[in-house]
């Protein structure tokens, strides 16, 4: 078998997957209660349609796209609007959100819809009914999915790459979709190469899922041009431009998108919810979450509806073992550590976490001893070392010189640190600074 | 809905997993390499080595405890220093100098400049070098090998500050011999390390393993000593080839401080360069310098000099070969 021996540098952090790679997906029961924040996306938050009291059904919006990079968000359960206010989000601020008591008993059927017929169709409607059915990148940063189908004009892309790569210790949601679901992610793809007016695409799955590997092999279609590449498994092979290395052998440049080197990358997870929109019409209201960690009591992959408290979702894989110590959601390499659990899952969260205690890092910084690890880690050349030492000290303007910016806060330096030191925190500490003192100067 | 939880939960910055190697471990993987070193310099020199490296430890222990930050002694790095220094010296050294070298080293090698990870000097040699400016006669008077294991090799237990009784049968080492009066020593004596030397300069062999374990668990980058032994190969052997009077590859290699040097301070993580480029620069300098030192300069050994100089090069060595960040300087080709 071919494969492509990927990117340089990287980490190999323990995989963890077979706590839950075997696991078939399983639908979640609806919660008693459900939050939708009206931020789940990159760029604007959706505008609030709903009042309080105001009964919706299944796929219903409560909130309209506000502009081109955005996309509304729909209700997942037919339910009451409660009360619509501030509350928890996973990022660990407080959000606007939508709070909806789910009808008991009720069947859960969606409203009559019409179903898209992509073939018929312009890439300017495809685009539309992408955005209308709120798709975003469902790997976990969430940008709206409806902008990368619709590029620049004077770009030329000429390949679409999927990722599969699924590099964080613990997820498994990409991997059991591509095995369970292949034919649905081949449609997507189809949809998707129809909009972008490209002939090549290329299917990027690390070599640890076989299974789904062989699943999308055997489902590829005669008339398209589809590649499924197995990649190295190494962290992190899902980086948009790491992968786009290892497919292409192109470094995307330094400050630019990938659109400049010809290339719309997206996540399975997404060209399975594009799919589903041209399948049945729904738009993304649940997704598939890996919920999962040595502190959990029951792992599982599982279809939970979009707004499901973490706390709901834990207690449905029989709550958390006594040594638990850190709620994650995400992968633990970039995640986002929980600190309460009434914050909804979201339709970029990919997974739930439960480190036990000896897995965390919480224990002693050590000086910096230069050991340079931290070089030989990190994807994109940089070096944390120094960063770091300036990082201390607010000094942002030499790290803006050492390139800051081409930081992906990827976490390898920091995972190999044997000093323990929070690099990509420190990081990301600089980043916020520089905005901040960009957004005064302004 | 009730559920059994945590009673609290940790919320740190991603990522929240790291690898196993911490740096105090990588310490005292070091400290465990350097125990079969010090038995062989016990087996060579007797109980007058344990002695000296037990001084210099002390010493180094010390100072870190009274002068440094609370619970740095836990990290390792001071007694690794003070091994070192212990290595460095003759078996006969006396102990009031020994443990004023460690002592010395640790404070102005590290502690004033901030402690771990700030200095820029490999802080055993600088504690030597201090050795070297201050006693040298009592530094390069080296006892013979073999003898009883209890006997002492020399006044260890002198008054400090008083003239040490010079009382112990000494010899000068194969570099000391082919520097002034011109006599070689058998490569085979060297390698087994039957000659006079300091403590840790007759294994040979027994660092050259120890660095072969520690590069392959990681704890110590291999290109430096692969740089600084090629380097002295090479270089040596070109001279030798062309002046045959000059020492050959094989006694430049296996003779002086070279393997305990190149293994151990040159790879100190903190006073070598962070970038792998970097690393072999460093380690071409450290053994371009120690072949001129020996051949050319006044002394008989150059590796505490070599490293010493290239420490102070590290900053612009660094400088000079940051790498290329991904996606800059390269043709796009689509």
């Amino acid at each position: 078998m071919t494969f492509s021996s990927g990117f340089r540098h990287g980490v190999h952090p323990r995989e963890e997957k077979e706590l839950t790679n075997q696991l078939p997906i399983r639908r979640m029961p609806y919660p008693d209660e459900l939050v939708l924040p009206l931020r789940q996306h990159a760029g604007n938050p959706a505008k609030l349609c709903v009042q309080v009291g105001d009964h919706v059904e299944r796929g219903d919006p409560v909130g309209l796209a506000d502009g081109w990079v955005s996309v509304p968000i729909h209700a997942s359960a037919s339910g009451t609007v409660t009360d619509i206010g501030w509350w928890p989000h996973p990022d660990g601020s407080m959000a606007m959100s939508v709070r909806i008591a789910v009808d008991r008993y009720a069947p859960q059927v969606a409203r009559p819809r019409l179903v898209p017929h992509w073939e018929g169709l312009a890439t300017d409607d495809v685009v539309r009914a992408v955005q209308d059915a709120g798709v975003v990148g469902m790997g976990g940063a969430a940008f709206p999915t409806h902008v990368k189908l619709a590029p620049p004009r004077d770009s030329a892309v000429h390949t679409l790459i999927i990722n599969g790569a699924e590099c964080e210790p613990y997820l498994t949601s990409d991997h059991r979709t591509m095995a369970e679901y292949p034919a649905r992610v081949l449609f997507g793809i189809r949809v998707m190469m129809h909009a972008l007016h490209v002939d090549r695409c290329v299917v990027g799955v690390e070599r640890n899922k076989p299974d789904a590997i062989a699943a999308l092999q055997q489902a590829l279609p005669p008339d398209l041009d589809i590649t499924i590449l197995p990649l190295t498994v190494k962290y992190p092979q899902g980086a948009e431009k790491m992968l786009i290395q290892a497919v292409t052998g192109i470094e995307v440049p330094s400050g630019q998108l990938p659109v400049r080197v010809g290339v719309v990358v997206q996540n399975v997870g997404s060209v399975a919810a594009i799919a589903e929109v041209f399948e049945t019409g729904l738009p993304l209201i649940e997704r598939i979450v890996t919920v999962s960690g040595h502190g959990l009591r029951r792992p599982a992959n599982l279809i939970v509806p979009v707004g499901t408290k973490l706390r709901d979702l834990l207690a449905f894989c029989d709550g958390v073992t006594p040594d638990a110590a850190e709620v994650i959601i995400g992968g633990p390499m970039m995640g986002q550590a929980q600190a309460n659990l009434d914050a909804p899952v979201l339709k970029g969260t990919t997974g739930v976490v439960v480190l036990a205690k000896h897995e965390t890092r919480l224990e002693k910084v050590y000086p910096c001893i230069h050991c340079g690890r931290c070089l030989e880690a990190c994807p994109v050349f940089l070096n944390p070392s120094l960063l770091g030492d300036f990082a201390r000290v607010a000094r942002y303007d030499d790290m803006v010189d050492l390139h800051l910016a081409d930081c992906m806060l990827c976490g390898s330096c920091a995972y190999v640190c044997p000093s323990n030191i929070p690099l990509a925190q420190l990081f990301q500490a600089s980043k916020v600074a520089l905005r901040r003192a960009k957004a005064a100067a302004a | 809905m009730s559920m059994p939880l945590a009673p609290k939960l940790i919320v740190t910055a991603s990522p929240h997993v790291r690898s196993q190697d911490s740096t105090p471990m990588i310490m005292w993987n070091v400290v465990g390499t350097l125990v079969p070193i010090i038995a062989a310099a016990a087996w060579f020199f007797g109980v007058s080595a344990l002695l000296v490296i037990a001084a210099t430890a002390l010493g180094a222990l010390l100072t870190e405890r009274v002068i440094g930050r609370d619970g740095t002694l836990a990290d390792g790095s001071a007694v690794i220093t003070g091994l070192l220094l212990g290595l460095s010296l003759p078996a006969g050294l006396p102990l009031w100098m020994a443990c004023l070298g460690g002592a010395f080293g640790l404070g102005f090698g590290k502690l004033v400049w901030g402690g771990l990870g700030q200095n820029v000097f490999n802080p055993a040699l600088v504690g030597r070098a201090f050795l070297q400016a201050a006693f040298p006669v009592a530094i390069t008077t080296w006892p013979t090998i073999g003898g009883s294991f209890w006997k002492l090799k020399g006044d260890l237990f002198a008054f400090p500050f008083t003239h040490p009784n010079p009382d112990a049968i000494t010899s000068a080492t194969p570099l000391g011999l082919l520097k002034f009066e011109g006599k070689g020593t058998a490569v085979a004596q060297l390698i087994l390390g039957n000659t006079s030397g300091s403590l840790g300069e007759t294994a040979a062999l027994v660092i050259l393993a120890c660095g072969i374990y520690l590069a392959w668990r990681g704890y110590l980058n291999w290109r430096i000593p692969a740089a600084v032994l090629l380097t002295v190969i090479v270089f040596s052997a070109v001279i030798h080839a062309v002046d045959a009077h000059r020492p050959d590859a094989l006694f430049m290699l296996f003779s002086g401080g070279l393997m305990l040097g190149t293994v151990y301070m040159a790879t100190d993580p903190v006073t070598s360069p962070v970038t792998n480029r970097g690393r072999w620069v460093f380690g071409v300098g450290v053994g371009v310098l120690v072949v001129v030192i020996r051949i050319w300069g006044g002394l008989p050994e150059g590796v505490m000099y070599a490293i010493l100089f290239m420490n102070a090069l590290v900053p612009f060595i660094n400088r000079a070969t940051q790498p290329r960040v991904f996606g800059t300087r390269r043709q796009v080709t689509a």
